[in-house]
């Protein structure tokens, strides 16, 4: 019931968001995530509160299951102060201290290394928590995600790795543009735990994603997951789509990950229709709040536009 | 080179080399979240000796050798200091700090801005830079202009060996990203040093010579040429002023200004390409605010555009040299 609900407050949240695109209360690139909800909640649902994410300008879904407010969440995308990032970042930069969420890094690979280094900090003060770092795997071209990789394992550190394999770099398939097209061998070359899992369930997700922080929280150095998945929707809101055959979308579409464990939950007979209904009233609503609480918050005086930049006191 | 300093009680001569590896021990003795992280600065002792002696004495765990990564070394320094550590990373030389240009730049100078100032990036990150020793363009070059152009970094340049021991220590109180810029040919020089020398301040510039008839604004490897030109100059009944900026960003206007206000001439002496230099930041900035006191042109010299040569004559032609910075002092003040 909650895997249904987190992924359906993702759904409904980001569904609102490519309607607030349109009426241009929202701008910049917005990135969603529709399809790929099921990497996102089965992660979180394994996580320990004092573990850590770095994530990717695709976030809004490891931001939404990781527990950050969908209000302030919402604020962000309008920009406002009220947003989790204070209204600086925008999409594509979410951060929350309070749940250790590193953002929200805009630049493909960009996270990896600074996920070792979170890693790396708890290793040296002797915490049991993993960093996890959501990548895409067009990441796994750039060079800091050999690094990185190197890294983590050469020195056994805590990160769990998940690339969420979307086939698609922007618009550039994944045949075009790796030699090895089956992305956790790449980890294996590192001598790095590493399995491919079906991005599409839930409930594998989760149990792998177990299955790898039991290994990490063992002292076993960083784990690899690579989840098969699929974006229903365009790489951003400016994309028209021309490098895929809409006859793939559909059939991915018919594997939607919250249609697929509503329906095995309500054939199992561990949910009615009337529970379902209920919770997408209830989803319904929260966003309803978190539009709500966005277009009731505040734009920043431009007074304040040389704050954060360094720490109050130095004149830049 | 020697660093006059004043040699009182107490005082002992040292290198800059020593003064930056005196400087990593105090931290690393008073911070037990410090640890010092790049390529060959354990086993081999730094590229430039700078770490020789301090595996043994911290351990691998504090003083750890990295691969050749720099883009995953420095952004495991951001994670690091994320989660709680001081890091100190080297980059072998600012050329090579490109690898890791974005992390730099994309990371560590802006997530506290785009986090809403929820996160800052406490990362200490040491370079060397500079030409003089034949090493040729991919290892001689001067970059730190491109630095202090990026706004949520600080960027240090220390010329004496009181900074080299000092800098380091402030930087590390700092809650932002702090980059400190080694000039390659000053890791040898000498100078007198307190036994008791510790932090100094970095925001201001310092006045290295006091003069009346034209101000030398200059930095890092280049102060000594430029106080070896202020002699030649004193040769010539021209009295100048030399001030080291000491901090790249942000810049210390003030202590230029006032200077500049009272000789009423200034030349910019920069080991960057004169193109888009930091002298060209330092003269547009007494153009818009001391023009009204100026009595001549603002000058610079600079490196040549030219990707540092191998031979040694054509490196020192493409360097600030005494002699350039003399001929443009005495163009600027009319002897």
């Amino acid at each position: 019931m909650s895997l249904t609900k987190e992924m359906l407050r993702i759904r409904r949240f980001e569904e609102k968001c490519a309607e607030l695109y349109t009426q241009e209360k929202i701008r910049g690139f917005l990135h969603l995530y529709i399809g790929e909800e099921a990497i996102a909640v089965g992660v979180n649902q394994a996580l320990a509160p004092t573990d850590a994410i770095v994530s990717t300008y695709r976030e809004h879904g490891h931001a939404l299951a990781r527990g950050i407010k969908m209000g302030p969440l919402m604020a962000e995308m309008y920009g406002k102060r009220e947003g989790c990032s204070r209204g600086r970042g925008g999409s594509m930069h979410v951060f929350d201290a309070a749940t250790r969420f590193y953002g929200g890094n805009a630049i493909v690979g960009g996270g990896l290394p600074i996920a070792v280094g979170l890693a790396l900090a708890d290793k040296m003060h002797n915490r049991a928590n993993v960093t996890v770092c959501f990548f895409g795997e067009g990441a796994v071209a750039e060079g800091e995600f050999h690094e990185s990789m190197n890294l983590a394992a050469l020195w056994q550190l805590p990160v769990l790795f998940v690339c969420e394999n979307n086939l698609y770099a922007m618009g550039t398939a994944l045949a075009i543009s790796e030699s090895e097209t089956d992305i956790h061998r790449k980890a294996e070359s590192y001598r790095t735990a590493s399995t491919a899992v079906d991005g599409m369930d839930v409930v594998a997700v989760e149990s792998a994603t177990r299955g790898a922080l039991e290994t990490i929280r063992k002292g076993g150095g960083p784990a690899f997951l690579e989840c098969r998945t699929y974006r229903f929707r365009a790489h951003s809101m400016f994309d028209a789509q021309l490098y895929r055959p809409k006859a793939e979308v559909e059939a991915w579409k018919k594997r939607c990950p919250i249609e697929r464990l509503e329906r095995w939950a309500v054939e199992a007979g561990i949910l009615h229709e009337s529970d379902l209904a209920s919770v997408d009233a209830e989803v319904a609503r929260e966003v309803q709040d978190a539009v709500a609480f966005a277009e009731a918050g505040s734009w920043e005086p431009v007074a304040d536009l040389l704050r954060d930049v360094q720490t109050p006191g130095i004149v830049p | 080179m020697t660093q006059t300093a004043a040699a009182g009680s107490g005082n002992a001569t040292t290198t800059y080399r020593e003064a930056v590896r005196a400087a990593i021990r105090d931290a690393l003795q008073r911070l037990p979240q410090a640890f010092l992280m790049g390529e060959d600065v354990g086993r081999y002792g730094g590229c430039y000796a700078v770490s020789k002696g301090l595996l043994d004495e911290f351990g691998p765990e504090r003083i750890r050798d990295t691969p050749l990564s720099e883009a995953g070394f420095v952004g495991a320094g951001i994670g690091a200091a994320l989660g709680g550590m001081r890091p100190i990373v080297e980059v072998m030389t600012v050329n090579f700090s490109l690898l890791c240009l974005d992390q730099i730049l994309n990371s560590a100078a802006t997530i506290r801005h785009m986090s809403g100032g929820q996160f800052s990036v406490p990362l200490v990150i040491r370079m060397a830079t500079g030409a003089g020793r034949q090493l040729a363009a991919q290892h001689s070059h001067s970059l730190e202009n491109w630095y202090a152009h990026i706004p949520g970094l600080r960027v240090l340049a220390p010329a004496t060996v009181e900074d080299a021991r000092g800098m380091l220590w402030t930087a590390l109180l700092e809650p932002d990203p702090v980059l400190i810029f080694e000039n390659v040919m000053l890791y040898n020089m000498t100078g007198s040093l307190p036994e008791n020398a510790g932090a100094v301040e970095i925001d201001k510039a310092a006045v290295r010579r006091p003069g009346r008839d034209i101000t030398l604004v200059t930095y890092g490897g280049s102060l000594w040429k430029t106080l070896s030109a202020a002699e030649q100059l004193a040769g010539l009944g021209i009295d100048a002023e030399v001030i080291d900026l000491r901090s790249l960003r942000p810049l210390d206007d003030a202590t230029v200004m006032a200077s500049v206000q009272r000789t009423r001439r200034a030349v910019i002496v920069d080991e960057g390409w004169r193109t888009g230099s930091l002298a060209g930041e330092v003269a547009a900035r007494i153009m818009e605010q001391c023009f009204w006191s100026l009595d001549a042109p603002v000058g610079r010299v600079c490196t040549a555009e030219v990707p540092i040569p191998y031979p040694k004559h054509l490196e020192d032609a493409a360097l600030p040299q005494p002699d350039r910075i003399v001929a443009a002092a005495r163009a600027a003040v009319g002897r």
